[in-house]
């Protein structure tokens, strides 16, 4: 093996010395993610609280019709704004959320005693429209209730006859559950850091190597190949760990800049934490070795090599979208798949459930695996007489 | 001493090596001499085990390429056609790197590369990194990463290829030298007045096929030509590919 570890060291002596590779790997990869996940929550979170529990400023239409309900609505935190012209093209456009319309036969009906009608006009595709609009129509059935109520006690009759259900809401969610849901995005900021980390290194070794044409030079020397590709594969997993222990360690930093005391949330991202989740992500960090030198050695040139390359980086966000769009319940036999197995176990982690220790061992046996198949694939490869050729 | 005996290797429909044979041996220098594409990169690239000939055999020191390739390149020094230093390294990391991949231990390594760095004049470039160097800094550079575990078969393609005047003639004194040192030297050419000068023994190759296989003398006097170039022309039937 020393032949393979004499082209470890220099690969990473020759790596470190380029700028290009060493900001990707240990500077763009491990700080894209926690910088953008801090930023992105106290955005997110910022906004939904101004819309929970500011003043909720409404256009309305034809205030002039229902002056009582206006009032009680003012005293909810209803800020009533003027009538707009359009107001349907207003709320298409997004330059009101939500506008409350009293029509001109409000106080006629309302004065027989009979269901008074008032519009709600809103976009529901429009992000962001529900918060201001369920809070509007929940002004407006407070409203609906006492007014009930007054009539019922008016006539002589107990409101509690036209509330026959009472429904109480138990959420069994727990402070780090809810965490976990909004740091369900966190497990893909690990993977990428793995790919990022050797993706530049994986080019530049085999691709890059070819096109410098030093790779011929290289072949010419007494080891076997196998043992060259041991040494490369080596270095690119070196750079990929490095990238992901300083991601581990930029997000366990960046949790203190996250706005939990607002959330009520609490999550852990300790050393506990951290020391289970790079265990588990071990097997990617092989995976995508093996993966990204493969692909690299079927490229004709460094930038065949990139595209590629960049095209496969949608391959780690798979999972992370599958679990959005199809939230299926975990189940064991996930760990066995690669990537898969990751993203539950992570996700598992942050929301404090236990991870097993058989599924943690599940995931590092079929996650080597694969990346034992792959490599012997890529082995292959590289004995190819093509490989060497440049010109 | 190195034998090919009947190589062919075809890509595709091309057949560029087709049915080559010569011999090399220890203590002379011997030149392939041969138009552009007329194959001698290509069988070079077989005999230092990059490429598996479709058929015939190749010997190092008596060993077989196809059977032990690992002990034929531990006998062999290549300069290949793609010469392929490591930018990033200076030219000291580039010698000990494949100093190392050969498993020489530290001092005979420090010994080998000083006496490299003294023959090849470029202790001067030593500590610099080869991105910028000239093709002459280049080459020096390529060919004491080669020679660094001291084989007794140095094969050099195209070494004087865009070098300058002193740079050859130093290059020349070298080559010189590994044959007087009891080397075999084989290396590949297309300039005639290079090989005349250097060489024990000319193999002509044309289209993939030995044309020649003489000492200069015996090729002047086989072809009735005084004149080597004349000789050269004569014997690969045209004129294309011959400038120097």
């Amino acid at each position: 093996m020393n032949s393979a570890l004499t082209v470890f060291w220099k690969e990473v002596r020759e790596n470190l010395r380029d700028k290009r590779t060493v900001f990707s790997a240990l500077v763009y990869g491990p700080l894209f993610g926690p910088i953008m996940f801090v930023v992105l929550m106290n955005v997110v979170v910022s906004k939904q609280m101004s819309h929970a529990e500011g003043p909720l400023k409404v256009p309305v239409i034809g205030a002039q019709y229902a002056p009582n309900l206006i009032e009680a609505l003012k005293q909810q935190g209803l800020v009533p704004e003027p009538p707009l012209a359009d107001p349907d093209k207003a709320v298409r456009d997004r330059d009101t959320d939500v506008v409350l319309r009293i029509p001109a036969d409000y106080a006629k009906a309302w004065a027989k005693g009979e269901p008074a009608q008032v519009e709600v006009i809103y976009d529901a595709s429009q992000m962001g429209s529900s918060t201001p609009r369920e809070r509007l129509e929940g002004m407006l059935r407070n409203y609906d209730r006492q007014q009930g109520a007054l009539r019922l006690l008016a006539r002589g009759l107990s409101p509690a006859i036209a509330a026959p259900l009472v429904i109480g809401k138990r959420d069994q969610s727990t402070p780090q559950s809810r965490a976990g849901m909004m740091l369900s995005i966190l497990p893909y900021f690990f993977v990428l850091a793995i790919y990022i980390g050797g993706m530049y290194l994986a080019i530049d070794l085999t691709a890059g190597e070819r096109e410098r044409q030093s790779l011929e030079p290289l072949f010419a020397n007494p080891v076997a190949r196998w043992r060259i590709l041991c040494g490369k594969l080596g270095a690119i997993g070196a750079f990929s760990l490095a990238s992901l222990v300083l991601t581990a360690v930029a997000f366990t930093i960046a949790g203190y800049f996250l706005p939990t005391a607002k959330l009520g949330m609490a999550f852990d991202l300790g050393a506990a934490f951290i020391g289970k989740a790079i265990l588990l992500e071990l097997p990617l960090i092989a995976l995508f070795a093996v993966l990204e030198t493969l692909v690299a050695a079927f490229a004709k040139s460094y930038r065949e090599a990139q595209t590629y390359l960049s095209l496969l980086m949608i391959v780690p966000i798979l999972p992370s979208i599958v679990m959005s769009v199809m939230p299926v319940k975990a189940a064991h036999w996930m760990y066995a798949v690669p990537l898969l197995g990751q993203q539950i176990g992570v996700s598992d982690l942050l929301r404090g459930s236990p991870v097993h220790a058989g599924d943690i061992g599940l995931a590092l046996v079929c996650g080597f695996a694969a990346a034992v198949v792959i490599g012997i694939v890529t082995a292959f490869v590289y004995r190819s007489e093509r490989l060497a050729i440049s010109a | 001493m190195i034998e090919v005996k009947d190589l062919h290797k075809a890509f595709g429909e091309v057949k560029a090596v087709d049915g080559v044979t010569f011999s090399a041996r220890d203590g002379e220098i011997t030149g392939l001499l041969g138009p552009n594409g007329a194959g001698k990169t290509t069988t070079l690239r077989m005999l230092y085990t990059l490429m598996k000939p479709d058929s015939g055999q190749v010997l190092v020191d008596g060993i077989d390429a196809a059977v032990d390739p690992l002990a034929v390149r531990r006998r062999l020094g290549v300069l290949p056609d793609a010469r392929g230093l490591y930018k990033r390294l200076t030219a000291r990391e580039n010698i000990e790197y494949f100093a190392r991949l050969h498993g020489i231990e530290t001092r005979l390594m420090h010994q080998r590369r000083d006496k490299l760095v003294d023959a090849l004049e470029m202790r001067d470039i030593l500590d610099r990194r080869t991105e910028g160097f000239s093709q002459g800094q280049r080459v020096k550079t390529a060919i004491a990463r080669a020679l660094v575990h001291d084989p007794r078969n140095v094969i050099l393609d195209e070494p004087t290829n865009g070098l300058d005047v002193m740079a050859t003639r130093g290059l020349r004194a070298f080559m010189r030298n590994l044959k007087a040192e009891g080397r075999c030297v084989l290396f590949s050419s297309h300039i005639m007045q290079e090989v005349a000068m250097l060489c024990d023994r000319i193999v002509v190759i044309a289209a993939g096929r030995v044309v020649a296989d003489e000492t200069p003398d015996a090729l002047r006097a086989q072809t009735g030509e005084a004149n080597l170039e004349d000789a050269f022309v004569k014997l690969i039937g045209s004129e294309e590919g011959l400038a120097a």
